[in-house]
């Protein structure tokens, strides 16, 4: 349970061997860059933005043509891909990538390059679906789709409002243009809402004929074509062909480049690094020959890094401690069962200078709470199995994933065990089966008792083991008023609410509304009486007296104290909080009840029996999932604000390491030599 | 006797699991627009999204267990109806009042805070455990509810 100690290390080393030196620290991942040295007339800063830009840009060229890839020939992933982690290659693998980067780039232009034409090539195959489309209505004309003239004639297609027929078109002829009476009108097709025709007519004639049909509403195509529109439209299914061709053609160059993704991959991931180590060097102060890297490293650490740099590099190294005012990145150590927990704390926040590492203590409460609302010996192992396996299964995945999977399988050991304790197994599944199918009800017995039938004696417990986390968050409170020499603090705002609170709780036990709760009655010795009252009394005056001791003004210090002692509200909501350990706990077996109840209402015959089995698989699984979600909230909820609320503030910057920061795969790391 | 005892307490079910329902499938309506919204934008953060959707939903659960145990309690369930005063019927509608009420519209205020906490996740996904907690508040006292109506049904001697 600690707070991993941060040093400062100063390395000031010669420029030629800048790059190795990076490098190293890079692959090694345990320094957080952070200068405090200014820029002056002997120190200046690099500018490295165009080259950094420019290997960002060739990782997200290459990043981009693998998700064309992905587009085109889908990488085989399992359903658990995202557990799988990043892969592990080889150094000389990877070397060998990086020799080759330059064609890999190319490749990653080539696939782009292909993906637009591609693009371009549907764009035009549709361009070409839709004259087919339009010329589709012309298809029974036997002259090109044009105006075409003779000496004497003139021939010219349109298309008329829907429902004009040959004899209306007459007819708007004989009164808007009457002296045109050459002119022959053809009815190519018809539409709902447009009919398709050609007019001949005399060349003289033309002009008044046309403007006559046109304020009817006549209007010419948008197209003109050189050839009849049967010929044009082979013309054009034979050039849709060609683009299809080409399309497949485009798609199978593409697919046959997939062979390389493993490798642009890597390529992509070493641009990534690179463009991360051009940020880095262009913060570093550098003189005409020297360079100056400095930044916080676990003290764990900084000795060895120290000493090889020193081994073999002409440089100097220099690890110091801390300054006063410093606020270094926090990294979480803790034992390998609570370090699962350190997700947890890292949502609410890390801890900040001063405070301690919630973690270890924390996490014993996470796992008891946990399991308590859960409550289902069955549920239980379905959790640990299912989140075992995968931690085994796949030991790439990622860090976090798996302190997360491993978190929720050690919850489920103690869901486990508080479902053998209160008799939870799916429910009440046995005593149905058993009533149902062998006509005799058997009931597993509960190890300690079942809380259906004594509901308050689980929620006595709940509120006790609430008063213990809270009383142990009070407690953590006090030891660091002491471990900061801070006495009065901890006699003020820790000792005198203890003898409040135990007061007040030994004032309770013995009283008659205990009595009504419990149904037991519990009479204490004259002495104890007395002793709860007088703590009680003694912490309120404390605290009423203590509370504003910052306040010269006695009136003033009286108010606050009596305004802190107000919180004695708080600390009830805060215990009766805890009443969520059985409601939830009651959730879990009540609802699993009612869906064995509804499977046992079915007949008691193959079709009831498959449907049972249905009922049961679907029904639980909803209710596993349901109150997983809920034991998980209202678990963090009562670390966060119970508990957490009496000592912890969080708030720290958490540890971001100079490292190589890859997307897709991870080099086998070298060891230090 | 009268026959109206068995109605009242069969009315208090009904109460329990019609209002805290209701107000459950509001919640999570409410909590399921803004994380379609989400879902649009991006698709990837569907897992998350779905939990902070499914948060206002536990009222209607804790609907049905109080309906469920109020049901086993006067014998519907299973035959046998058991003859109830008018004075047990109306104690037990009476108990049945606060999981109803205070999970309907603590239901509700769960929803439009799921949907406030589901922008938070849009915006910065790695704030989620944070975002899960703001639900986790308002449904304390729809768990508070769920206790007096279970301590006062199973107390109710029948």
């Amino acid at each position: 349970m600690a707070v991993l100690k941060m040093q400062r290390i100063s390395i000031c080393a010669l420029k030629k061997d800048r790059k190795a030196i990076l490098e190293k620290l890079q692959s090694m991942g345990v320094l957080e860059v952070n200068h405090i040295l200014e820029e002056d007339e002997d120190f200046h800063k690099m500018d490295t933005v165009g080259k950094k830009q420019g290997f960002e840009k060739a990782a997200s060229s290459i990043d981009q043509s693998l998700d064309i890839l992905e587009r085109y020939a889908p990488e085989d992933k399992s359903m658990f891909a995202a557990l799988e982690g990043k892969k592990l290659i080889s150094s000389e693998e990877a070397v060998k990538v990086q020799e080759e980067r330059r064609e890999l780039l190319k490749t990653a232009k080539q696939i782009y390059d292909l993906d637009r034409e591609h693009a371009e090539r549907l764009a035009s195959a549709a361009k070409l679906t839709n004259s087919i489309e339009s010329l589709t209505p012309w298809l029974a004309l036997d002259v090109p789709l044009k105006v075409m003239k003779t000496d004497r004639t003139v021939f010219f297609p349109g298309t008329m409002p829907g429902g004009t027929t040959a004899e209306k078109v007459y007819e708007i002829l004989a009164e808007k243009a009457p002296e045109a009476e050459s002119a022959d009108v053809h009815i190519i097709s018809q539409e709902q809402s447009t009919v398709y025709l050609a007019v001949i007519c005399l060349r003289e004639e033309a002009g008044a004929v046309e403007d006559a049909l046109r304020s009817e509403g006549f209007a010419r195509p948008s197209q003109s074509w050189e050839e009849a529109p049967a010929r044009e439209k082979e013309i054009l299914e034979q050039k849709i062909a060609a683009c299809q061709d080409n399309i497949s053609e485009i798609e199978e160059k593409i697919k046959a480049l997939a062979s390389e993704r493993e490798r642009l991959k890597i390529a992509a991931d070493y641009y990534r690094v690179r463009a991360d180590k051009y940020e880095v060097l262009g913060t570093l102060p550098q003189s005409e020959r020297t360079f100056v890297i400095s930044g916080y490293i676990p003290a764990a650490a900084a000795d060895k890094t120290a000493d090889y740099l020193m081994k073999k590099y002409d440089c100097m190294a220099d690890v110091e401690e801390m300054q006063e005012d410093e606020e270094p990145p926090v990294i979480l150590k803790n034992n390998p069962f609570s370090a699962n927990m350190e997700g947890v704390v890292e949502s609410y926040g890390l801890p900040v200078k001063g405070e301690i590492d919630p973690t270890t203590i924390m996490s014993f409460f996470y796992v008891f709470f946990f399991g308590m609302m859960l409550s289902d010996a069955a549920y239980g192992v379905i959790v640990s199995i299912v989140c075992g396996i995968l931690v085994l299964k796949f030991p790439r995945m990622s860090a976090g994933m798996k302190k997360s999977l491993k978190l929720f399988f050690y919850c489920g050991l103690s869901t486990i065990v508080w479902g053998v304790l209160f008799g939870g197994y799916f429910g009440n599944i046995v005593d149905i089966v058993t009533g149902k199918f062998f006509g005799t009800t058997i009931t597993p017995p509960a190890l300690w008792f079942v809380p259906l039938n004594e509901p308050m004696k689980l929620l006595l417990y709940s509120l006790l083991f609430g008063v213990i986390h809270l009383f142990t968050g009070l407690a953590i409170k006090g030891y660091l008023c002491i471990r900061d020499g801070k006495i009065m603090d901890f006699f003020c705002d820790v000792v005198l609410w203890f003898m409040l609170l135990i007061g007040l709780i030994l004032m309770l036990l013995p009283s008659d509304l205990f009595a009504s709760i419990a149904q037991m009655e519990i009479v204490f010795p004259g002495w104890l009486d007395t002793l709860a009252k007088v703590l009680a009394i003694a912490g309120a005056a404390g605290i009423v007296l203590m509370s504003g001791r910052s306040n010269k003004n006695p009136a003033l210090r009286i108010a606050l104290g009596a305004y802190d002692l107000y919180n004695i509200t708080g600390w009830l909501s805060d215990v009766l909080s805890y009443s969520r350990l059985l409601a939830l706990g009651l959730a879990t077996g009540v609802i699993a009840s009612v869906i064995n109840q509804m499977g046992s209402m079915l007949p008691n015959n193959v079709i009831g029996i498959i449907f049972f089995i249905l009922i049961f698989i679907v029904g639980h699984s909803m209710n596993l999932a349901i109150n997983l979600l809920g034991a998980y909230v209202h678990t963090n909820r009562l670390q966060f604000v119970e508990f957490f609320g009496k000592f912890y503030e969080g708030g720290g910057r958490p540890f971001h390491p100079f490292r190589e920061n890859t997307k897709y795969a991870e080099i086998k790391e070298e060891t230090l030599s | 006797m009268s026959e109206l005892g068995i109605v009242y307490a069969l009315l208090g079910a009904a109460v329990a699991v019609l209002l805290s329902g209701t107000g459950s499938a509001i919640g999570v309506g409410i909590a399921g627009q803004a994380a379609s919204g989400v879902v649009t934008e991006d698709p990837s953060k569907f897992a998350k999204v779905l939990i902070i959707q499914l948060l206002p939903g536990t009222q209607g659960l804790y609907g049905l267990l109080i309906g469920f145990i109020t049901l086993s309690k006067i014998g519907v369930l299973g035959g046998g109806l058991a003859d109830l005063s008018v004075q047990t019927g109306l104690l037990i509608l009476a108990a049945c009042l606060p999981i109803g009420v205070v999970g309907l519209l603590s239901a509700i205020a769960q929803g439009k805070t799921a949907a406030a906490a589901i922008g938070i996740v849009a915006k910065k996904p790695d704030q989620f455990g944070k975002a899960m907690l703001f639900p986790a508040m308002v449904e304390t006292y729809a768990i508070l509810a769920l206790l007096i109506s279970f301590l006062a049904v199973s107390g109710i001697q029948v």
